[in-house]
C-alpha cells in the first residue's frame, strides 16, 4: 500500500487507542468517581480556596451560564488592552508594535472562543508575553469553557431529573488540571525533541547560500503548539501555522499534531455516552461523525491526489497529485486529510494552504465548518450535535405518533424554540456576513480603508467568492483557519468576523445547555415499547439525514456560487 | 343517524370550502400561519410585478410573470381550501348532530309546579323540565325524579332504547333524543351554547381553535425554516451581484416560496381539524384538541371489566351435579330456583337449561313463592306448595344450610367448587331441602376479538389495566385469558384513583372510562378521560372527552386517532423539506445558468429553460398541497410495528420517497410546460 495512505490510516488508528481510554477516563473523572490524577487535587484546592469557590456548589443552568459568561467577559477586557499595549511591556524581544483597536478587538475576541482566527502573523504581530499570557493562556481557558459546557449537558441527562448542572468552576479547573495541561507537556516534549524551538531568545540569523542574511523568528513555540492542537485552538505561532517547518517540522509532528486535535473531540462523545450510562447512544453519536468525517475526507484526498485539471491541461502530468500550497515533507494525502480534520473539529490549524486545494476540496472544508458537529471543537462539537439530535427527535417523534421525547423528557414547543434559533444563526451569521462583504466588495470597492474592498481579493470570481464565504464560515464555525488570500487585516473584517465570533460562540454554548437545563427539570417518562429509541442506527440515520439536509438547503446557492461554480468552470 | 360518510369530497362541502378559500385570503387570517402568510407576501408582490412588467423591462414578460403570480395565488387557494375542506367536514358532522337539537319546546316546571313552554334555547342552568312519552328532550340535563325509557338512536345512533333513573349513574340524558315511555323531571346541567357538543363545534371551526401544544411546537419549527430560507433569498441577490448575474423578483420569490415548508404550512391546521373529525365521527366529543394528542401519548389504560372485556355479566355454562343426583334432577330444581331470578345470572342458567332440553317446563307450581336474595342469606330460590325449599347460592352459605340441617357435605362438590374458582368462574352451590344437589357453573365471557385489541396495544407501548370488584384469584384468571397486563381485584373507587396517581407519579399518562359519580375524580386525575354520555353530569365534566356510544373500548380507537394526528404532521413535515433537495437542482441553476454556463452540469433533470424549470417547480409545488389533502384528511396509517421500525417505514416512505417524487415530478411538468413556453 501507498505509504502516504498508510501514513493517515496509522494517525487514524493512533487517535483511536488514544480517544477510547481518554473518553473513558474523562467519564469517570467528571463524575467525580476516584482516578489516578487525583493527585492534583491539593492543586485544585489551592486554586478553589485562593479565589474563593465551592465546587461543590451545585448550579442550574442558568446560575452555570452566568458562571461562564462573567470569567469570559473578564478575559475579553484584560487581554484587549495588553494587545493594545504590548509594544509598551516587557518580553518583546523583537520590538514588535502594538495591535490597532480594531485587530485587538478580533484578536482577543477571536482567543477567547477557542477560535484562533488570526488577522496578524505572530512572528510580527505579537509579543512573548501576549503569545504566553494572552494566546496561549486563552487556548487551555476557552478549551477548557467549552468542555465545561459540554459537561454540563452530560450532568443534565445522568439522573431522571435535576436542575443541577454541576458547578462551572469545578469541570473547568478540573478540565485544565487533568486533562489539557499534563497531555500537553506530553506534546510539547515531543515536539520540542523534533526541533520546534521553546526558547525565549529573540529572533536568530543565518547565511542563505545565495549570501542573504535571513532573520528566522523562534520564541517558546513547543509549549503552545502543544495546547493549539490538543484545545482544538488551531492559533499558530507562526504566520504560516503547522506548515512552517519549525512549528511542524516532520512527519511524526505531523502525526503528532494531527492526533492530538482529534482525541478531544472524540474522547468527549464516549464519555458522554458513559458519562449517561448509555454507552450505546455514545457510540451511534460516534458512529454518525465518523461517517460524516469519512464522506467529506474520502472525496477531499480524491480531489487533491488527482491533481489540478488546469495544470493537467497544460499537459504536465502531477503523480503526486496537486502540490500547489504543500509541504513536500507531509504531501496531498497528510494534507487533505488534516485539511478534513481541521474543519470538522474546527481546530484551524493548517499544514498546507486552503486557498491552494482543489475547488471541491474547498467545497467539504466549506461544509465541515457548515456542519461543525462530526466530532467539533472541544466540548462544543458535542454541543452542536445536540441541537441536530433536538431537532431530530422532534421530527421522528411525530413520526411515530408520539409526542417527542429525549432520554425520557418530553421535547415541548420552548426546547424547540431554541433550537430551532440557534438552527438558524448560523445561516443568518454566514450568508448575511458574506453577502454584506460581496456588497462592500461590488458597491464600496474604492472606500479608503487599510486595504480597499476591490483589493482584497487576490483571486476575482467564484475563487474570491469562496474567499469571502470561508472566512465568514470560519468565524462562525470559531475554527480560524482562512482561505489565506483574502486581504482581512483591516476593519471590515476585524469588526465584521469579531462580532460573529462572539454570537456564533455563546449562542451556541447558551442554546444547548439551556435546552439540556429545561429537559433535566422535567418529569422523567420511563421508555415503553412505543417510546422512539434514540440510540438505535435508525435514529442516527435520521440525524445524520436532518444534518445534511439542514445544511445543504441553507448553503446550497453559496456553495454553487463559490466552489462548485469554480468547480464545473475548470473542468470545462 | 350517524352520518358516516366516508366520502372525502362531497360537492355540497366543497362548494363552501371554495368560498371558504377565498374568504381566508384576508392577511389577518393568513397571519395565523406564519408559512402560508410569507406566501401571500410573495404573492401581492408578485402581482406588483406583473403590472410594472406591463410597461417595464427587466423583470421578464408580463406573460411569465403573470403565470408565475397566478400560480402562488393558487398555492395559497389549495391551502386555504385544505383547512376549509377539513372545517366543513366537522362542521358537517357536528351539524348532523346539532340537528337533533333544534329548538324544541320544553315545558320548564317551577318551584310551585306551574308549568309553563318555553323554548329550548332560553333554557338556563338549574331550570326543572318535565317531559313525557313521546316527546324529545330539548337540552342536556340530569334527571332529578322518574325514570324513563329513552331512544338515543339519534345520537349514538344505537335504535335499542335505554332505562335512565334519577340517582345512580345512568342519570344523565341528552338534548335530541326521545322519551318512549314513562316521565321524568329534569334539571338543566349546562348554560345555552355551553354543552359539550357546543365546545366541539368551536374547536372544528378555525376562528376559536386554539393550537395544541405541540402544534405550536411545530409551528415554531416551520418558522425558523422559513427564516432560513428568506435569509437564503435575500442574501442571493448580492452573492449574484458579485457573479455578474441579473436575478428577477419573479425567480427570487419562486426560489422562496418553493424552499419554504408550503406542504405542511399549507396541511398542517387541516391535519389537525381532520384529528378532531375522526375522534367525532367515531362518536367522541372531545373537549380540547389537546386531549386527543395526549391520547396518542398513553402509556397505561384503565378499563372497567364488566363490559369492556367481558359481555355484560357472568352467564351460567355447566351444571355439575353431586354425586348420586341426576343430572335433570339438577337442571330441574335450577329452573325452579331461577324463574323469578331477574338477575343476568339467573336469566343465563334457564338460557343453559333450555340449551340442553327445549321441552323443559319454564312455569313455576301454582301458588310458589319466590325467595328473594338478601345479604344474609347470600341465596335465592323458591319454595313450592309441595313442600319443596329449592335454594341457590354461594358455597359458603349454602354449606352452612346443609350441615346445619344435618347433611354431609360431600367431598365432590366440594372440589368441583374449588375447580371453578381456579378457574376463574364462579360456582353456585344449589339445594333442595337443604341437601346439596350439584353446582352451577357461572362463567365470565371475554369479549371476541378482545385479546388482539389488548395484543395491539401492547405493541403500541400501551400498559392495560383490568378493573373489577372480583376477587383476586378470579381477577387473574380473567387478565391472563383476555390478555390484560395487570388488574386491580376488589377494586373501590379511590384504588382507581391512587393506581392512577401511582403511574403518574414513575412519568406515566393514563386513560380511564368511567360513568359513575364516583369515577369522576379519577376521570379528572387521568390525563384522558372519557366519559360516556350515559353516565352522570359529574363524570362528563370531570373527563376531557365524552363517548356518544357509551362503549368502553372506544378508547382504544381514540389512542390509535391521537397517535395517527402526530404521524402525519411528522411525515409530511418530512416530505415537505425532503422535497427540497430537487427543486433547488431545478430552481439554482435555472438562476445562474445565462451568466455560469458550466452550470448547466448541475442542471441533473435536463430541464428545458430556465424558465420553464421555474414555472415546473412552482407549479408541482403548488399541486403536491391538494394532491396531499385525501392524507392529510385521513392521516397517515399508524402501524404497531415499534417506534423504531415505524421511524425506519416513514422516513423511507416519506424521507426518501420526498426526496424522489418531486424530481419526477418536475420533470414531468417541465415536458409540458417546456413545450409551451
Amino acid at each position: 500500500m501507498n505509504t502516504e495512505l498508510l501514513g493517515i490510516i496509522a494517525s487514524f488508528a493512533i487517535t483511536l487507542i488514544i480517544a477510547i481510554p481518554l473518553g473513558k477516563y474523562l467519564a469517570k473523572m467528571f463524575a467525580g468517581e476516584h482516578v489516578w490524577t487525583d493527585f492534583m487535587k491539593p492543586l485544585e484546592r489551592g486554586i478553589f480556596k485562593l479565589a474563593g469557590i465551592n465546587p461543590k456548589e451545585p448550579m442550574n443552568w442558568k446560575q452555570f451560564l452566568k458562571a461562564m459568561m462573567v470569567i469570559n467577559i473578564l478575559w475579553l477586557a484584560y487581554g484587549f488592552f495588553v494587545l493594545i499595549y504590548q509594544d509598551k511591556l516587557p518580553l518583546n524581544p523583537d520590538g514588535n508594535p502594538g495591535m490597532t483597536a480594531d485587530l485587538a478587538f478580533n484578536t482577543i475576541i477571536s482567543f477567547v472562543v477557542n477560535c484562533n482566527l488570526q488577522h496578524y502573523s505572530g512572528e510580527s504581530g505579537l509579543t512573548y508575553l501576549t503569545q504566553h499570557f494572552i494566546v496561549m493562556f486563552l487556548q487551555f481557558t476557552s478549551a477548557a469553557t467549552g468542555i465545561a459546557a459540554a459537561v454540563a449537558l452530560f450532568k443534565a441527562f445522568r439522573d431522571k431529573t435535576t436542575t443541577d448542572l454541576g458547578n462551572f468552576w469545578d469541570f473547568f479547573v478540573k478540565s485544565i488540571t487533568r486533562l489539557l495541561l499534563p497531555l500537553s507537556i506530553v506534546i510539547a516534549l515531543i515536539l520540542t525533541f523534533n526541533g520546534t524551538p521553546s526558547s525565549y531568545a529573540g529572533k536568530d540569523q543565518f547565511i542563505s547560500m545565495q549570501g542573504d542574511i535571513v532573520n528566522v523568528s523562534r520564541g517558546p513555540a513547543a509549549q503552545m503548539i502543544a495546547i493549539k492542537h490538543l484545545g482544538t485552538n488551531g492559533g499558530g505561532w507562526f504566520g504560516a501555522n503547522s506548515a512552517h517547518p519549525l512549528e511542524n517540522p516532520n512527519y511524526l509532528t505531523n502525526m503528532v499534531e494531527i492526533v492530538s486535535q482529534m482525541i478531544v473531540p472524540m474522547a468527549m462523545i464516549l464519555a458522554f455516552g458513559i458519562f449517561i450510562r448509555r454507552k450505546k447512544l455514545g457510540l451511534v453519536i460516534f458512529g454518525v461523525m465518523t461517517v460524516g468525517m469519512f464522506m467529506l475526507m474520502i472525496p477531499t484526498i480524491t480531489s487533491e491526489l488527482g491533481g489540478n485539471p488546469a495544470i493537467a491541461k497544460m499537459g504536465i502530468t502531477q503523480a503526486t497529485g496537486a502540490m500547489e500550497g504543500k509541504e513536500v515533507r507531509f504531501g496531498p494525502t497528510a494534507t487533505a486529510y488534516w485539511s478534513t480534520l481541521t474543519t470538522i473539529v474546527s481546530t484551524g490549524s493548517v499544514n498546507g494552504m486552503h486557498d491552494s486545494t482543489m475547488p471541491l476540496t474547498g467545497l467539504w472544508q466549506l461544509l465541515g465548518m457548515m456542519i461543525n458537529g462530526f466530532f467539533g471543537g472541544c466540548g462544543v462539537g458535542i454541543l452542536n450535535y445536540f441541537i441536530y439530535l433536538i431537532i431530530a427527535v422532534f421530527i421522528s417523534g411525530l413520526m411515530v405518533g408520539r409526542t417527542p421525547e429525549f432520554l425520557g423528557h418530553k421535547v415541548e414547543a420552548r426546547e424547540v424554540k431554541i433550537a430551532a434559533i440557534i438552527t438558524l444563526l448560523s445561516p443568518l451569521l454566514i450568508m448575511a456576513g458574506t453577502a454584506i462583504a460581496s456588497y462592500v466588495f461590488m458597491a464600496h470597492g474604492n472606500a479608503d480603508w487599510a486595504v480597499k474592498p476591490a483589493n482584497w481579493l487576490n483571486n476575482p470570481g467564484y475563487h474570491g467568492f469562496s474567499e469571502m464565504l470561508y472566512e465568514m464560515t470560519s468565524a462562525n464555525a470559531n475554527n480560524g483557519s482562512g482561505f489565506e488570500g483574502l486581504g482581512d487585516n483591516n476593519i471590515f473584517w476585524n469588526v465584521s468576523t469579531g462580532i460573529i465570533l462572539i454570537l456564533g460562540r455563546f449562542l451556541p454554548i447558551f442554546g444547548p445547555i439551556a435546552i439540556a437545563g429545561l429537559l433535566a427539570q422535567k418529569k422523567y417518562v420511563p421508555e415503553s415499547a412505543g417510546t422512539l429509541r434514540v440510540d438505535t442506527v435508525t435514529f442516527g440515520l435520521m440525524t445524520f439525514a436532518i444534518i445534511l439536509v439542514l445544511n445543504a438547503l441553507s448553503y446550497f446557492p453559496a456553495l454553487v456560487l463559490g466552489p462548485i461554480a469554480e468547480y464545473f468552470s475548470m473542468i470545462k | 343517524m350517524k352520518s358516516q360518510s366516508n366520502k372525502l369530497f362531497e360537492p355540497a362541502l366543497v362548494q363552501s370550502a371554495l368560498k371558504q378559500s377565498f374568504i381566508k385570503l384576508n392577511p389577518k387570517v393568513m397571519m395565523r400561519n406564519p408559512v402560508m402568510f410569507t406566501v401571500e407576501i410573495g404573492t401581492a408582490i408578485m402581482l406588483y410585478v406583473t403590472i410594472y412588467s406591463l410597461t417595464h423591462t427587466g423583470q421578464g414578460t408580463f406573460v411569465y410573470n403573470f403565470f408565475i403570480f397566478l400560480i402562488l395565488l393558487l398555492t395559497l387557494l389549495f391551502a386555504n381550501f385544505a383547512e376549509a375542506i377539513a372545517e366543513a367536514r366537522g362542521k358537517a358532522q357536528a351539524d348532523s348532530l346539532r340537528k337533533t337539537r333544534e329548538d324544541t319546546p320544553a315545558n320548564v316546571i317551577d318551584s310551585d309546579g306551574n308549568i309553563t313552554i318555553v323554548s329550548s334555547n332560553q333554557l338556563k342552568k338549574g331550570d326543572m323540565f318535565v317531559c313525557e312519552a313521546g316527546e324529545t328532550i330539548p337540552t342536556d340535563g340530569e334527571i332529578v325524579e322518574g325514570l324513563a325509557t329513552i331512544d338515543e338512536s339519534a345520537i349514538t345512533g344505537e335504535s335499542a332504547p335505554v332505562i335512565r333513573e334519577s340517582g345512580g349513574d345512568k342519570s344523565s340524558v341528552t338534548g335530541g333524543t326521545k322519551v318512549l315511555s314513562d316521565r321524568i323531571k329534569v334539571m338543566v346541567t349546562t348554560q345555552p351554547g355551553e354543552s359539550f357538543l357546543d365546545k366541539m363545534i368551536a374547536l372544528v371551526e378555525g376562528a376559536s381553535r386554539q393550537k395544541t401544544p405541540n402544534e405550536v411546537a411545530l409551528t415554531i419549527l416551520l418558522a425558523s425554516f422559513t427564516i432560513v430560507f428568506i435569509i437564503v433569498c435575500v442574501t442571493l441577490k448580492p452573492f449574484a451581484d458579485y457573479a455578474h448575474t441579473p436575478i428577477t423578483v419573479a425567480a427570487l420569490i419562486s426560489l422562496f416560496v418553493c424552499l419554504i415548508p408550503t406542504t405542511i404550512g399549507g396541511l398542517l391546521s387541516a391535519i389537525g381539524i381532520a384529528g378532531m373529525d375522526r375522534a367525532l365521527r367515531a362518536n367522541v366529543i372531545t373537549k380540547s384538541g389537546k386531549a386527543v394528542e395526549t391520547a396518542g401519548d398513553i402509556d397505561v389504560l384503565l378499563l372497567d371489566k364488566t363490559g369492556t372485556i367481558t359481555i355484560g355479566n357472568r352467564k351460567a355454562t355447566q351444571f355439575w351435579p353431586a354425586p348420586g343426583v341426576s343430572p335433570e334432577d339438577l337442571v330441574k330444581a335450577c329452573v325452579l330456583a331461577s324463574l323469578s331470578d331477574e338477575t343476568p345470572e339467573g336469566k343465563s342458567i334457564i338460557e343453559l337449561a333450555q340449551h340442553g332440553n327445549n321441552r323443559i317446563s319454564l312455569q313455576a307450581p301454582q301458588g310458589s313463592l319466590a325467595i328473594k336474595f338478601t345479604a344474609e342469606t347470600r341465596s335465592s330460590g323458591i319454595d313450592t306448595p309441595d313442600g319443596m325449599r329449592i335454594r341457590k347460592g354461594a358455597y359458603d352459605s349454602m354449606r352452612k344450610l346443609a350441615l346445619n340441617a344435618g347433611h354431609t357435605m360431600q367431598a365432590a362438590v366440594k372440589e368441583r367448587v374449588e375447580a371453578i374458582s381456579s378457574n376463574g368462574g364462579t360456582p353456585l352451590v344449589v339445594t333442595q331441602n337443604e341437601e346439596i344437589l350439584g353446582t352451577v357453573e357461572l362463567q365470565d365471557i371475554i369479549k371476541p376479538g378482545i385479546a388482539e385489541r389488548f395484543e395491539r396495544l401492547r405493541k403500541m407501548g400501551v400498559k392495560t389495566v383490568m378493573v373489577t370488584g372480583d376477587n383476586p384469584l378470579t381477577a387473574k384468571f380473567i387478565a391472563e385469558k383476555a390478555g390484560v397486563d395487570d388488574f386491580i381485584a376488589e377494586a373501590k373507587p379511590e384504588d382507581k384513583m391512587n393506581y392512577i396517581k401511582q403511574e403518574q407519579a414513575s412519568g406515566k399518562l393514563v386513560a380511564m372510562m368511567g360513568d359513575g359519580t364516583n369515577d369522576a375524580p379519577a376521570l379528572a386525575q387521568a390525563d384522558v378521560g372519557v366519559a360516556m354520555n350515559s353516565g352522570t353530569q359529574a363524570a362528563k365534566e370531570a373527563g376531557n372527552m365524552v363517548d356518544l356510544d357509551n362503549d368502553p373500548t372506544k378508547l382504544i380507537e381514540i389512542v390509535e386517532i391521537g397517535k395517527q394526528l402526530l404521524i402525519t404532521r411528522g411525515t409530511l413535515t418530512t416530505f415537505s423539506i425532503a422535497n427540497d433537495v430537487a427543486k433547488y437542482f431545478a430552481i439554482v441553476p435555472a438562476l445562474f445558468i445565462a451568466s455560469i454556463p458550466a452550470l448547466q452540469s448541475m442542471n441533473i433533470m435536463r430541464l428545458h429553460s430556465p424558465e420553464s424549470a421555474i414555472l415546473s417547480a412552482v407549479i408541482f409545488n403548488a399541486i403536491i398541497i391538494p394532491m396531499l389533502i385525501p392524507l392529510a384528511l385521513k392521516g397517515v396509517e399508524y402501524k404497531p410495528i415499534g417506534a423504531t421500525a415505524l421511524l425506519r417505514r416513514n422516513l423511507l416512505l416519506y424521507g426518501v420517497g420526498g426526496v424522489v417524487a418531486p424530481f419526477i415530478g418536475i420533470k414531468l411538468i417541465d415536458l409540458v410546460v417546456g413545450l409551451m413556453v
